[in-house]
């Protein structure tokens, strides 16, 4: 019993929600983070180090197989790492996107009990990917160093704006994908779907000189998606300190004003994620009983 | 034990439930087309208002489908009404339903931590109270299992252990006093006593006017969504005809209440 019960406020006993009450209740979305990653490995001997062959099988496949068997490594300098850059923004955001959007039906027997700020789930997954991710930056600059990169701030910079766009369009869509996935059980379908594009709209298994080549009026398009961006941005920051020419490598396969572009991406990141905010909002309210 | 300041606020809700009763593409071109319902809603709660002052101990009755549980659902702030205000003082704890919100795959240690998080209990007043939670849902070994591989009953145990351990002003209780053996239903009686006593407000659900009628000092029958009844038990249960014959108060199994 509260001492001084009557003094307390009378208030809405769903509590605040959004964003904001998902950031206040930092102890229970480590709670949830710590479950989720948890669960992934447990029970497997070989335990964390999972996380690392992963990335590590996949680098070397598309080393030899477009590289050396495809013969596309002839054009582009290092071109596994240019692979395995855009592979892990690729993979991060087509992880997160599935993972978010199942959230709120996977954690249906707390959603129906409990009252929470239910945008504790789709944020909870951004949380995990980002983790998840971490064994692949990390692969990706050992083999940088190997490869004679030396960091840069201008390198950094690039790779902290092209987190931060990716954690903003990632929650953005998350928010609304899950609510939505909820109220209509396809959209986890369409999802799939939407993730197969991804793959091939960044500069990853391409240079980015191609589409300058082969669109020239397009440009603008191409650069309209936030992701194109992040991938261009993080092979700013890894892919370009390896190659033999950096500047030539800057000026062709680069857009210019790189970070211009990326501030924009920035912003269109927000838009999303305050777009993401406001679907939810109104479509929560049925989340409990539709579940 | 009841004092002028109000504890649960409810005003004029409302809550209306979509059926659906065609999922796929194909169910509901065919449905349209033969001129049956694709979609009906029905009103589970209509226009409730009632308040409720600290320290009372409300029983909550009513037949299957009345709206129970979808009130106690509002008042625990699950659910959110569709027009109408819900309003509570202080901190909420309680069971709706066994098993309260566990994750299958986690242990039953790490569901504590989990499910008292969402209750707003602190990971240092968590861990204070962990040994005394794992005492009263008394599972023994299976504390580190699954929660997926317990027992209903242990399910219930483990839930109501938490429930009681948060320092709460509103104590929700429902079934989960069915589930569990003669023992453990005894133990939350008198739990549920001491809660009671304490000048805390108890929103209790129940089928079993014995229980009611001991626990509870006023109560509130619902009917197709809309109060039907508010005032002293034994009348509340004669309104609801729970009293004649075969509910027996000396029997101590039907006076820990069965599930709703």
């Amino acid at each position: 019993m509260t001492p001084d019960y009557a003094s307390l406020p009378l208030v809405d006993p769903a509590g605040e929600s959004g964003l904001v009450a998902v950031a206040r209740k930092r102890y229970l979305l480590r709670l949830l983070v710590g479950r989720e990653l948890n669960a992934r490995y447990s029970g497997s001997f070989l335990g964390l180090l999972w996380s690392y062959f992963n990335p590590l099988t996949q680098l070397f496949i598309y080393w030899f197989v477009m590289g050396k068997v495809m013969g596309l490594g002839h054009r582009t300098e290092h071109f596994a790492i240019h692979v395995f850059v855009g592979l892990i923004g690729v993979h991060f955001f087509n992880e997160t996107f599935n993972a978010s959007t199942r959230s709120i039906v996977r954690n249906k027997a707390f959603v129906k009990k409990m009252a929470l700020p239910l945008e504790m789930f789709p944020v909870s997954s951004v949380v995990v990917s980002l983790f998840n991710s971490a064994p692949a930056v990390l692969i990706l600059s050992v083999v940088c160093l190997f490869a004679g990169w030396t960091p840069d701030w201008v390198g950094m910079a690039s790779f902290l704006l092209a987190v931060a766009i990716m954690i903003t369009v990632a929650t953005g869509f998350g928010l609304i994908f899950s609510v939505a996935n909820v109220l209509f059980r396809d959209i986890g379908q369409l999802v799939g779907i939407l993730t197969n594009f991804v793959r091939f709209s960044v500069p990853m298994m391409y240079p980015f000189s191609k589409i300058a080549e082969n669109f020239p009026n397009h440009i603008d398009t191409y650069l309209a998606n936030p992701l194109a961006n992040v991938i261009l941005l993080m092979q700013r920051a890894f892919w370009v300190g390896t190659t033999s020419d950096p500047e030539t490598v800057l000026h062709e396969d680069f857009p210019h004003h790189l970070m211009e572009h990326g501030l924009i991406a920035l912003a269109t990141g927000l838009v999303i994620l305050v777009i993401g905010q406001v679907v939810f909002s109104q479509l929560v309210n049925k989340v409990p009983e539709r579940v | 034990m009841s004092s002028d300041t109000v504890a649960i606020k409810i005003d004029n809700v409302s809550k209306k439930f979509t059926l659906q009763y065609h999922r796929t593409l194909k169910q509901v071109a065919v449905a349209a087309a033969k001129g049956h319902k694709v979609r009906d809603t029905f009103l589970a709660l209509d226009d409730v208002s009632f308040e409720v002052k600290q320290g009372e101990a409300i029983g909550l009755m009513g037949l299957n489908g009345s709206g129970k549980s979808t009130l106690l659902k509002l008042v625990q702030g699950v659910m959110r009404p569709d027009s109408g205000t819900v309003r509570t003082r202080g901190r909420i704890a309680g069971l709706i339903a066994t098993g309260a919100g566990f994750h299958p795959q986690l242990s039953g240690r790490e569901n504590i931590y989990l499910n008292a998080a969402v209750f707003g209990m602190s990971e240092a007043e968590t861990r204070r109270k962990l040994d005394s939670i794992i005492d009263f849902a008394d599972i023994g070994k299976h504390i580190d299992s699954e929660v997926g591989h317990y027992s209903s009953g242990m399910g219930a145990r483990l839930g109501f252990a938490i429930a009681i351990h948060v320092d709460s002003d509103i104590f929700l209780a429902d079934e989960v006093l069915a589930v569990g053996d003669k023992p453990f239903r005894q133990k939350c009686m008198a739990k549920i006593d001491e809660i009671r006593t304490s000048g805390r407000t108890l929103f209790y659900v129940s089928h079993s006017a014995a229980s009611v009628a001991r626990m509870c000092d006023r109560v509130i029958v619902l009917e197709n969504g809309r109060m039907g009844f508010d005032g002293e038990p034994e009348a509340g249960i004669k309104y609801l005809h729970y009293d004649d014959g075969d509910d027996d108060p000396g029997n101590d199994e039907s006076a820990m209440g069965a599930d709703i």
